[in-house]
């Protein structure tokens, strides 16, 4: 179960970490939230105690503020560009 | 009329606020009304507390009105308090009455100036700082006085500060005296740490009982003292900044040289006598540098050509006099000739304006002359204060009481034969460089036209100095000439009296005899060489050259002081401590170029530095236990 | 039970590496939601019915709905197809996998080192977490609450339209920022380019 978790942990950060779309970008960051909350409902499982699921719902409370925020900065962002690569938004590099 | 003597500063201080703050919105009648007004009530209430203080002397001889306690630190207590006692009552009387007059000349001399109010401000400013320092009962109270003086002078000097010459004037005066300054505030600090007070007459019973005479301690704090009154009196060897303070209007070089500013060094000195006398050597070196000043500065006015720049010299040359008389211990002789010198210091000033005036600002003498019949009253009053000056015997102040400094020189208690040919060769050389001024401006030839005549704001106060400086004198005559020493009496129960200890083949009648041809060689050698009819050319050999520069004194200071200073300023700007500095900011600079790249804009890198540093700790945490 | 959960997991990683190698976003989203339920059913598996519902209505219907909107809105075309291909070479995998794969083996390695000890299946009930969540963890409820707040309020600005007066000031700094790169959707392309 934790390996599964692992799996998809690793998955959401190689998504990250080559996707250049902004929308993956995001998606992964989901798919990262989404294994760390497996991981503590496997932690639930395994003691049998209702905390680390109240952990997952808080984390799915942090995933949706998340989101909404970074969606509307996503949007933000293509009114200004007309792309949706991050890799445009390096005014501030060195 | 003791509880008013707070007014006679507190007068001219309110008028200086005011101008300072609203003066630009006056009209110029009323900025001259305020200006000259505050003065005129100040010289008022101080008159009518002489008048007071002499019909009935108080008990002690002294007034002290205090008005408040001004801090109370740890056992140090000085108060803002007003000490009034006859040598104040001269001093007070002079300043605010030679003060008003000039204000009065101001009116007219500074009619067109755009800085009218400001320039009354400086002056009211100016008087109140000088009436501070004369009336305060504590040494504090004074310095700070004194500083107000030294920084008015710094203003006023530098008053027409779009000419940087005037700037590097007013800066150098304010520089040199801040030498004599620092040596006086650490002479407050020996007297505050020693004797636990800077009440001056208290300071002074407890320097009597607790110091030796001659004690190193005693003559440490005079000498320090001594310091202080030698930077603000333009006395060797800080003298330097006098001759180029003439960079102000004239009026106030009037009221630098007459009534306020150099004579303050007088004044410290005398005030504090008690402090001089428990240290012989000391007062001996005042002796020594009053008589090398008066004679090196009238060498230096001889060779002189701007007007202004003779006055000055011949202020130095006076103060010389005075602290000749004070290291004498003819105290009050000292006062007498201060007043004396202020009368006719500042005719002399005042009259010397109105040819500047006259001639359209050009202060040569060389290039006047024949000014005879165009301002009589310029010629007339430079007449009577030259005169008393050079002290034409038995008609003008300057000669009673030069005469009573001369027969000091020789009976006095440290009285001898070389002060007294000193004080005689000074005399000659005074009278030689006064009456060449006085031929060279208004005799011979015209050069050129005027373009001024004196109005009546300018007139008056020039009448009344003459008037004062023929009658000054007559307040202390000597007994040879029937005449009774009133002033030195009315003062001798502030300050030791006058003693004649050395009797012997000089007399004061002989003294007087020789005084008066020193005073007719002076008149004889300037009338033969600047006589009317003869040609006269500006003369340059090397002497008069060597004069001409006030003896090189600020050539040798640039190269004694200002040159290893800058020397070692230039080295230290180059230096290896700066090169290491400098090298670790270029390193610096290397550095950030190379970080630089790593800023890249592009998240992904960023995101993939924060996963791969998080891995390396997180092996770290795993592996490295 | 078990035989689900295998399924269920094997379902999950295939769906998100498909997910996250897909160059159409639209389709991306769909087989990500396909992983979502498959973790749902984890969920289920492991005695979280509740989760389950949650993870279902929530991920899988609101945010992912989220996602898809957005995309609408931005209603890429064609060109993006073309670009994504460009920008998703092989080489690009290569970092972020090896990365990856350090991670997945150190937290193997700390699984390998947690000694499973399964005890009997306990299915937590909703009531069970209401009164842990209202219980101990009362004050984080309320700060969840506070970042959701603050989550609304920070899309809300965002995303608003900026007026048009803001419109064209903005567009005067952009232009003037613009101006030494030239224009910026080459800029972006150029660099596409030479990262290809």
């Amino acid at each position: 179960m934790l390996n599964l978790a692992v799996i998809l942990f690793a998955l959401g950060l190689i998504g990250l970490l080559t996707r250049r779309n902004l929308i993956f970008t995001l998606m992964s960051v989901e798919v990262m939230l989404n294994a760390a909350g497996l991981a503590f409902v496997a932690g639930s499982y395994q003691w049998g105690k209702p905390d680390g699921q109240v952990m997952f719902l808080f984390i799915l409370a942090m995933a949706a503020a998340e989101v909404s925020v970074g969606l509307a900065l996503l949007l933000q962002f293509h009114r200004r560009e007309p792309t949706l690569d991050s890799d445009t938004a390096s005014e501030m590099k060195g | 009329m003791q509880h008013l003597l707070w007014l006679i500063p507190a007068f001219p201080f309110t008028s200086a606020v005011v101008l300072a703050l609203t003066g630009s919105r006056f009209s110029r009648r009323l900025i001259a009304w305020l200006g000259t007004a505050s003065i005129a009530l100040s010289a008022l209430v101080a008159i009518l507390t002489a008048a007071q203080f002499l019909q009935s002397p108080p008990v002690g001889n002294a007034w002290t009105q205090h008005l408040w306690v001004w801090m109370d630190v740890a056992g140090f207590r000085p108060e803002i308090a007003f000490y009034f006692d006859p040598v104040a009552l001269v001093m007070v009387l002079v300043v605010t009455f030679v003060g008003f007059l000039i204000h009065l000349y101001s009116v007219e001399y500074m009619r067109d100036d755009d800085g009218f109010a400001r320039f009354f401000a400086y002056m009211n400013l100016f008087v109140a700082a000088m009436l501070t320092l004369v009336l305060a009962n504590n040494l504090l109270l004074l310095y700070l006085g004194w500083e107000g003086v030294g920084l008015c002078s710094f203003l006023l000097i530098g008053f027409w500060y779009r000419e940087p010459a005037n700037v590097r004037a007013a800066n150098k005066a304010f520089l040199v005296t801040r030498v004599g300054d620092t040596a006086m505030a650490i002479g407050l600090f020996l007297i505050a740490t020693q004797l636990q007070t800077l009440d001056i007459q208290e300071l002074m019973r407890r320097a009597n009982e607790q110091w030796p005479i001659g004690s190193g301690i005693a003559i440490a704090a005079a000498a320090l003292l001594l310091g202080g009154a030698v930077g603000k009196s333009a006395q060797l060897p800080l003298q330097t900044w006098l001759p180029d303070a003439m960079a102000g209007p004239t009026p106030t070089s009037a009221l630098i040289h007459a009534a306020t500013m150099v004579t303050a060094g007088v004044y410290l000195i005398a005030r504090t006598n008690a402090l001089f006398i428990l240290a012989p050597q000391v007062q001996l070196a005042v002796a020594l540098i009053g008589g090398a000043t008066m004679l090196l500065s009238a060498c230096s006015a001889i060779a002189q050509r701007d007007l202004k720049r003779v006055l000055a010299y011949s202020t130095m040359s006076q103060i010389g006099y005075m602290f000749l008389a004070l290291g004498l211990g003819a105290w009050s002789a000292a006062l007498f000739h201060f007043m004396t010198h202020a009368f006719f210091k500042a005719l002399l000033f005042l009259a010397a304006g109105v040819v500047i005036q006259a001639m359209h600002h050009d202060q040569d003498m060389f290039h006047m002359g024949g000014l005879r019949s165009k301002l009589p009253l310029a010629f007339w009053s430079f007449v009577i204060g030259g005169s008393a000056l050079a002290g034409l015997p038995l008609i003008t102040a300057g000669f009673f009481s030069k005469d009573l400094i001369l027969w000091q020189a020789w009976a006095g208690p440290n009285g001898n034969g070389w002060f007294w040919i000193a004080g005689m060769m000074g005399a000659t050389m005074t009278s030689f460089y006064t009456y060449r001024m006085i031929l060279l401006v208004f005799y011979g030839p015209e050069k050129r036209e005027i373009s001024y005549k004196p109005g009546a704001a300018a007139a008056i106060p020039l009448c009344v100095l003459c008037v004062l400086s023929v009658l000054g004198g007559y307040v202390d005559t000597p007994p040879d000439f029937g005449g009774v020493p009133a002033l030195s009496n009315f003062l001798n129960s502030v300050v030791p009296p006058l003693n004649e200890v050395h009797v012997g083949p000089i007399t004061e009648i002989i003294t007087a005899l020789c005084a008066s041809a020193a005073f007719a060689i002076g008149l004889g050698f300037a009338y033969f060489i600047y006589a009317p009819w003869r040609k006269i050319v500006p003369r340059e050999d090397l002497l008069l050259r060597l004069w001409y520069s006030g003896w090189g004194v600020d050539w040798l200071y640039d190269h004694l002081f200002a040159a290893p200073f800058r020397f070692v300023v230039n080295r230290s700007a180059s230096d290896v401590v700066d090169a290491i500095y400098t090298g670790l900011a270029t390193l610096a600079d290397r550095i950030s170029l190379l970080l630089r790249v790593t800023q890249s804009g592009r998240i992904r890198l960023y995101a993939t530095g924060v996963a791969a540093g998080s891995i390396v700790l997180f092996a770290v945490i795993l592996f490295a236990r | 039970m078990l035989i689900a959960f295998y399924i269920a997991a094997a379902v999950a990683v295939l769906a998100t590496v498909v997910a996250i190698t897909r160059r159409h976003a639209v389709h991306a989203l769909l087989y990500l939601i396909i992983s979502l339920l498959a973790v749902a059913v984890v969920f289920y598996v492991i005695g979280a019915p509740f989760l389950a519902a949650l993870e279902l209505i929530i991920y899988a219907g609101a945010i992912m709905v989220l996602f898809l909107f957005v995309v609408m809105m931005l209603n890429v075309g064609d060109h993006a197809m073309e670009v994504e291909t460009t920008w998703l070479k092989p080489g690009v995998w290569a970092w972020p996998s090896g990365l990856a794969t350090i991670l997945f083996g150190e937290l193997i390695f700390v699984t390998l080192h947690v000694t499973p000890t399964p005890g009997a299946l306990h299915v937590v009930t909703p009531k069970e977490i209401g009164i842990a969540l209202f219980g101990p963890y009362a004050i984080a409820v309320e700060l969840a609450s506070l970042l959701l707040m603050s989550g609304l309020v920070g899309a809300y600005h965002l995303g608003r339209r900026v007026s048009r007066e803001e419109e064209r000031i903005s567009a005067g700094t952009d232009a003037a920022r613009a101006e030494p790169g030239g224009d910026p959707v080459r800029a972006g392309s150029d660099r596409t380019s030479h990262a290809a």
